[in-house]
């Protein structure tokens, strides 16, 4: 495994310095990336031994997490209500699939005139995409529960919010998860669109800065401090995922049957 | 004159009464020419044609029949997830269906399924106390005792706080039929339970309810399209035709009770299974003629 | 003597003729069911609530053109040929990065797949890039590539191959072991069972990579363009909305969302025309 990398970051390095390809050499090779990331005191400003690194860190994380739990908040509820009750289905689901294809970077401009100032017309945009993708998960979590469940409850007598509690929430929740990885993923990768087109501070507004100045080790830097914590982050979400389903990781876990008669 | 042998008797049966204020309501269903078509005015879809069964109170009744003859939509109509469209069907003398009456499912008809429905989320503790907890009938530590005691009758209670994803299929139905009964249904409606289980596990699948019914005596209403199981286990085995699903033949099973396995070589129940396996046989080759995909 | 009985044939023909049911009848049936009827309610009450609020000068309306205003605006634009043109570059940039992606994704899945040797030694590495937006890599693609429409290209094939790559290798994993059994038991060779195994079986997946990787590529497109683009849809936008022009920036938002949609209906025809034995959703 080890090697992949080792291997890739070679080829990294031949192909800046050795290959007679033009194109390769404009980019900095690892060994400008590795040395100005390491350094006390790099030559383009940006290390981890910067303040300023740790700032854009900061305000890409912020916004990413903000936008990430208010679509978590709206879409999950939305999305079980849409799977849950047939009418607001028929009147919403339209709507959201009308909505839904207009790329949420084309609402920036947009979002910029609504919204008072860059930052929340940012947050807008992040937290629009990943709204879509929890609500629709959510829907298809709930969609996909087995009818039996639902006639089982029915039978020991479960109201609606019974089977809201007991079976729809339980039930959707692997499809929710699946969703909410896949909403963080989208959330950065809309955020740093939208910090590149329009902000100032985080990642995003650091990588363009990085080419605009000319500072292209800084790029590097940036690119990989997303690829880490964008990588984190779904790994959080999956851990926590785990602890509230139990009962899978038993059932799927390779444990298999270990009861019989 | 009274002897001691009456006594004892009008003793126990005072008793019995006593403890059993339901007994009254006993179970008893009259399905009276009931038909079922789905989708009337476009697709038009036979399912089932005038069925005509009486069941008493406490009676064992297994349903057998070719794959989509109409077994499942009438248990279907019966727990309330489906309406009938022509007769009707009392429980207990009060009408339960009709058409433009269609029941709501409830504890007084529980439903075992043929996948299993046991909540993959809950224990097994947590599934079977569901019922009567929700129901507010009984409180939670109440209900958890009940559960224990009748969970330890078939020998699942160390596997309370497991989750069914690590049971066997066999003991994942066990469990859920101890979920079903807990609720003191009036009927119990099996969908194919046992469906796909190996001997062995079938067996002891066999002896469980078996000695469920022999205690709490409900009346089932069990589908399966295993002959020798539908004799073993029941009172009255009823043959259905293919669709339109008519009720072909119903077979009285005078096997004494409590059943064992080695009356499967009995004389009279090889008799028993050749008059099944004639009729089942014949609608079993029209529907396959007919090519039967659709609601199987 | 135990009981048979035969139950009576109780016929119930008149009550099941199949009534004759009127084209037209069946037409209203059809389309007038009550989900149609809803959603169409829902939309008109949308537009209708747009129409309200910017008439009412609800603040955060204040610069927003009344649906109406953008109807306008697109019959205006839709006449000029600047518009089209726009859209014919953000459709080739499409085009070419998604193109891209499947042709050197689905192989690279597939080998991922089938070795467990190059998959250690490519999986790391993916895994690390992978989490990189698309965007993130504009400046690298501007310095790496010679022109900017490879520089674009590049980006939307970013976006696509990723997705592709994980839904083949998720694929390959997925196939059930007994079908490699059963071919090795009747003397299949490895390439024989590259072919007619692993090949067809990953199909859907393949399928779904590409409907999932269409919609990330005109995402990738629109955000590409405006910061860097030339002569797309995207830029038009973004041009709309630095001269202010509001109806112009969202007469461009639903073109591409059009575009978009109909980019996805175009990938599903394909995919469905792959797989005749099964629907994709």
């Amino acid at each position: 495994m080890i090697l992949g990398f080792v291997f890739t970051i070679g080829f990294w390095y031949a192909a800046v310095y050795w290959l007679p390809f033009d194109a390769f050499h404009r980019l900095p090779g690892p060994d400008e990336v590795i040395t100005e990331w390491l350094s006390r005191d790099p030559y383009y400003g940006i290390s981890i031994y910067t303040k300023e690194y740790y700032v854009h860190i900061i305000y890409s994380f912020y916004r990413a997490t903000a936008a990430f739990l208010l679509a978590t908040i709206l879409g999950v509820p939305f999305g079980l209500l849409m799977g849950w009750s047939r009418r607001f289905y028929e009147y919403s689901f339209p709507l959201v699939e009308m909505i839904r294809p207009i790329p949420p970077l084309a609402w920036v401009p947009l979002s910029i005139l609504m919204l008072p100032g860059v930052e929340p017309a940012v947050i807008f945009v992040t937290f629009l995409v990943a709204f879509f993708v929890t609500t629709l998960n959510t829907l298809l979590g709930v969609q996909s529960i087995d009818q039996a469940y639902f006639r089982a409850a029915l039978c020991l007598g479960a109201g609606s919010r019974e089977i809201l509690y007991d079976v729809v929430i339980p039930g959707a929740l692997p499809y929710i998860f699946t969703g909410l990885q896949i909403s963080m993923g989208a959330a950065w990768f809309s955020l740093v669109a939208g910090e590149m087109i329009a902000a100032q501070y985080g990642l995003g507004y650091l990588i363009w800065q990085g080419y605009s100045l000319v500072k292209y080790p800084t790029i590097i830097i940036g690119m990989v401090t997303l690829g880490v914590i964008g990588y984190g982050s779904s790994a959080a979400i999956r851990y926590v995922g785990k602890r509230l389903m139990a009962w899978r990781q038993q059932e799927l876990g390779g444990l298999g049957v270990t009861y019989e008669e | 004159m009274r002897n001691n042998g009456d006594e004892e008797a009008i003793k126990e049966t005072t008793n019995t009464v006593l403890n059993n204020p339901d007994i009254t309501k006993r179970g008893a269903l009259s399905i009276c020419n009931v038909t079922k078509i789905y989708d009337p005015e476009g697709v038009h879809v036979v399912a089932l044609e005038g069925c005509s069964l009486d069941i008493r109170a406490g009676e064992f009744v297994a349903v057998v029949g070719p794959s989509g003859c109409g077994k499942t939509t009438l248990l279907n109509i019966i727990a309330g997830f489906d309406s009938l469209t022509h007769g009707e069907i009392r429980l207990d003398d009060e009408l339960l269906a009709a058409p433009g009456v269609k029941p709501k499912p409830g504890p007084d008809r529980v439903v075992v399924f043929q996948h299993g429905a046991l909540f993959p989320w809950k224990t097994v503790l947590d599934n079977v106390i569901y019922g009567p907890v929700i129901q507010k009938k009984m409180s939670r530590e109440e209900a958890i005792e009940t559960a224990r005691d009748k969970l330890s009758r078939l020998g699942l209670k160390e596997i309370e706080n497991v989750y069914p994803g690590q049971l066997s299929s066999g003991m994942q139905r066990r469990v859920e039929i101890v979920r079903a009964l807990i609720n003191n249904p009036l009927v119990l409606l099996l969908d194919e339970p046992f469906r796909g289980m190996d001997s062995v596990t079938k067996s002891a699948s066999h002896e469980a309810l078996l000695e469920l019914y022999d205690i709490f005596h409900k009346t089932i209403y069990f589908i399966t399209h295993d002959l020798e199981e539908a004799i073993f286990l029941s009172d009255t085995v009823v043959v259905m035709t293919t669709r339109p699903g008519k009720i072909r033949m119903t077979i009285k099973v005078d096997l004494p009770r409590p059943r064992d396995y080695r009356m499967l070589s009995t004389p009279r129940f090889l008799e028993l299974k050749e008059m099944a396996k004639d009729a089942v046989h014949e609608e079993a080759l029209k529907a396959f003629q007919r090519g039967e995909r659709e609601l199987a | 003597m135990s009981g048979i009985n035969m139950s009576e044939d109780k016929s119930v023909t008149d009550m099941l003729v199949k009534k004759e049911i009127s084209f037209g009848r069946r037409l209203r049936k059809n389309l007038l069911n009550p989900t149609n009827i809803n959603g169409t309610i829902a939309i008109f009450g949308f537009f209708v609530t747009w129409h309200l609020l910017v008439v009412l000068r609800i603040p955060f309306m204040k610069h927003i053109p009344t649906p109406l205003t953008v109807l306008e605006t697109f019959i205006d634009l839709v006449t000029q040929k600047v518009y089209w043109v726009s859209l014919w570059f953000s459709a080739k940039r499409v085009f070419y990065g998604f193109v891209a992606a499947q042709v050197l994704g689905i192989p690279l899945g597939l080998a991922m797949g089938w070795s467990r040797k190059f998959k250690y030694l490519t999986f790391p590495v993916f895994e690390v890039l992978r989490p990189i937006p698309p965007l993130a890599w504009v400046p690298v693609s501007i310095l790496f590539w010679p022109t900017n429409e490879l520089s674009i290209a590049f980006i939307t094939f970013i976006g696509a191959f990723f997705t592709i790559v994980l839904n083949v290798l998720r694929g390959v994993s997925s196939i059930d072991k007994e079908l490699y059994r059963s071919a090795l038991s009747l003397g299949a060779k490895p390439q024989h069972i590259f072919r007619k195994i692993i090949l067809p079986a990953s199909i859907p997946s393949i399928a779904t990579g590409m409907m999932v990787g269409i919609g990330i590529t005109w995402n990738v497109v629109i955000a590409a363009e405006m910061i860097a683009g030339d002569k797309g849809i995207g830029r038009l936008t973004w041009e709309g909305y630095l001269a202010g022009d509001t109806p112009t920036i969202i007469v461009g938002m639903i073109s591409i969302g059009f575009a978009g949609w109909i980019s996805s209906g175009i990938v599903k025809i394909i995919s469905d025309r792959m797989m005749p034995w099964r629907k994709l959703f």
